[in-house]
């Protein structure tokens, strides 16, 4: 089975997040980077079907070469190749034409990535990815198992959950429960370093959108405390003060 | 040209959120100088659907194909691109969820358009196109121009503030919309579907009261969901709670699960750890009750009760009855 798996590269959950140059771009300061957490899932639930099955796990990221140090984490915990896009990617729609252009001229079983990224929160590259491949994509998948060319995928949908079998190949977004994120071991991290990281540089694709500048939300006023002993007041305060009841 | 509308239905009638992206998208067609139009899938009635002119469609599209009354983001994307189409719509506005992202996404890669998803405002027009976006969980806001012909918005909930008391009273006029359905779109076999139906659904709520480990365990709810019940809130939790079975997983709110963005959070017994507050930092007042003063969920908060969940969950509730 060939398994493409897409990373992300982000700040930290926990980073501060500011703007330099005029709120254009990222203050990357003291930020540090990490794979995307809904990606890590897709690698780990990846690497266990290449267990499973044999085959090979490629992992791909498009941007920058700040995210070799991720790119090799990957490969750490057990992806066999890497290929990064090299690009400053300016949007969803941007990104999805590189991945789309990389799965054609490789053909994959299955093209796992995170349900969304956590810097842009899109949650549209997979489905972007899967119309351009002219295959199904479905997200986001808790569960997943193979048998033959079908996969049969638990997924959440509002309010409650779902199953279904669908023939491969598809492109998948990931979320726990799916598999546990993986910890690099000692011999993950030699060998990675000496797995193959293929650069390439990008497709050209249509300009969609063009980023223009970054802010911060308003700063939050202060928590306004309510004694224990008068608790039942929140409700007054909420319809009166408040006026969100 | 119009504006172009996709609604999700659920049971029978139009989703909260669709309603907030109809008045959305209702507004920039008033300033475009278009039609606003609604394209409803599935199993609805007409006299449902005329509501959407009331917040202020013109038309409203309806394929009512059998096979489209399960939920199913590949064929109602296809419907979606046949519809813009058809009306020659450029603008495309879609509410914020697991669906919507999915339709946006594969119509967009059809119709060749910019997408832009977590649209937190409306958009400034004036030659060029600018929407703003919420990005990093939350934390900031990005903002870009759309420079393709066809632009799809997929918005967050409160984008746009709807005023029940002001809506029209027009009516919208339902037509059928004849959709070629493509067998590509059916290939997956749905086998069980677990729809917890009655309960309402935490992206859509007003208001959660959401429990955290500090609610102790799961014989122990009743007083959070007699609160909620009270208020006609939403229940929600904590990533342990789930994890612990406590409550199910789709109750999970924060980072890894999901996002809400209620009138009213109410936290009980949650410490108010920054991949929860990734959850709910959409929210427009939050209320914290928790045994520690310390606790970081009061730095977020707008409204602060430190003492025992289990004294003052009552106590909250009685109050709340008493309103009615
Ligand atoms: C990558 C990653 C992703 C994560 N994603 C999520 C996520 O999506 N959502 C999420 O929620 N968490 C997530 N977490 C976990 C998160 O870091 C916290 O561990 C979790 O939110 C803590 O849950 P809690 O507040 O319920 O429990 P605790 O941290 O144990 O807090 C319990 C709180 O209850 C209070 N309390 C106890 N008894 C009482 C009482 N009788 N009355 C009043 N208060 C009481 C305590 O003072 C304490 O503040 C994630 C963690 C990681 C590393
Ligand atoms: N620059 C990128 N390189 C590789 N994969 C990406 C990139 N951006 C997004 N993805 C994948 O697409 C998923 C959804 O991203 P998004 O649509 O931005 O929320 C992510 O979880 C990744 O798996």
């Amino acid at each position: 089975m060939k398994i493409l798996v897409c990373i992300t590269n982000v700040p930290d959950t926990t980073a501060k997040i500011s703007f330099t140059d005029n709120d254009t771009k990222l203050n990357k300061n003291g930020i540090q980077y990490i794979i995307g957490p809904y990606d890590d899932y897709a690698l780990a639930r990846g690497v266990e079907l290449k267990e499973q099955f044999g085959g090979a796990v490629t992992v791909l990221h498009v941007g920058g070469a700040e995210a070799d140090p991720q790119i090799r984490k990957a490969l750490a915990i057990g992806a066999d190749d890497a290929i990064r896009v090299n690009c400053d990617p300016l949007d969803s729609y941007f990104v999805a034409s590189q991945i789309a252009h990389i799965a054609r001229e490789n053909s994959y079983d299955l093209i796992l990535m995170g349900r969304e990224s956590i810097d842009f929160n899109s949650g549209v590259v997979h489905g972007l990815v899967g119309e351009m491949l002219g295959i199904p994509s479905y997200s986001p998948v808790m569960k997943l198992d193979i048998e033959g060319s079908t996969a049969t995928i638990a997924r959440e949908i509002d309010g409650g959950k779902e199953t279904l079998s669908a023939p491969l190949p598809l492109v998948l977004g990931c979320q726990e429960p799916i598999s546990e994120w993986k910890i690099p071991n000692m011999r993950g991290i030699m060998t990675a370093r000496t797995k193959p990281l293929l650069v390439v540089e990008p497709v050209s694709v249509d300009d969609m959108t063009v980023p223009e500048k970054y802010s911060l939300p308003a700063p939050k006023g202060a928590c306004k405390m309510i004694p224990a002993s008068e608790a039942e007041t929140l409700i007054k305060l909420l319809q009166t003060e408040a006026k969100v009841l | 040209m119009s504006v172009l509308i996709f609604v999700e239905i659920d049971n029978g009638t139009i989703k909260k959120t669709s309603l907030e992206a109809i008045a959305y998208g209702a507004k920039i067609a008033e300033k475009t100088g278009g039609n606003a139009t609604v394209l409803a899938l599935g199993a609805a009635d007409a006299t449902e659907l005329e509501k959407a002119g009331f917040y202020g469609a013109n038309r409203v599209l309806h394929a009512s194909d059998a096979k489209l009354a399960h939920e199913n983001s590949l064929a109602y994307a296809d419907v979606l691109a046949q519809a813009a189409a058809k009306e020659d719509s450029k603008i495309i506005i879609l509410a914020k969820s697991g669906l919507g992202d999915a339709v946006a996404a594969r119509a967009a890669a059809k119709l060749k358009a910019g997408i832009v998803s977590g649209v937190t405002e409306l958009p400034e027009i004036n030659g060029a196109f600018t929407v703003t976006r919420s990005i990093y969980t939350g934390k900031a806001f990005a903002t870009a121009e759309i420079k393709s012909d066809v632009k799809i918005l997929v918005i967050k909930k409160n984008a746009i503030e709807v005023d029940e008391s002001q809506l029209s009273t027009s009516t919208a006029i339902v037509e059928a919309f004849a959709a070629a359905l493509r067998d590509s779109d059916f290939t997956a076999t749905v086998g069980q579907v677990e729809k917890a139906s009655s309960e309402l659904s935490l992206t859509e709520a007003d208001i959660i009261v959401s429990g955290g480990r500090g609610m102790k365990g799961p014989e122990h709810w009743q007083p959070l969901l007699d609160l909620a019940s009270a208020l006609g809130a939403a229940t929600g939790c904590s990533k342990p709670v789930s994890d612990l079975d406590w409550r199910p997983h789709h109750e999970h709110i924060g980072q890894t699960g999901i996002k809400v963005a209620p009138n009213i959070y109410i936290a009980c017994g949650i410490s108010g750890a920054i991949q929860h507050l990734a959850g709910v930092n959409g929210s427009k007042c939050i209320v914290v009750i928790n045994k520690d003063p310390e606790a970081p969920f009061f730095k977020a908060a707008d409204y602060g009760i430190v003492g025992d969940v289990f004294e003052i969950l009552p106590k909250l509730t009685q109050a709340a009855k008493n309103l009615k």
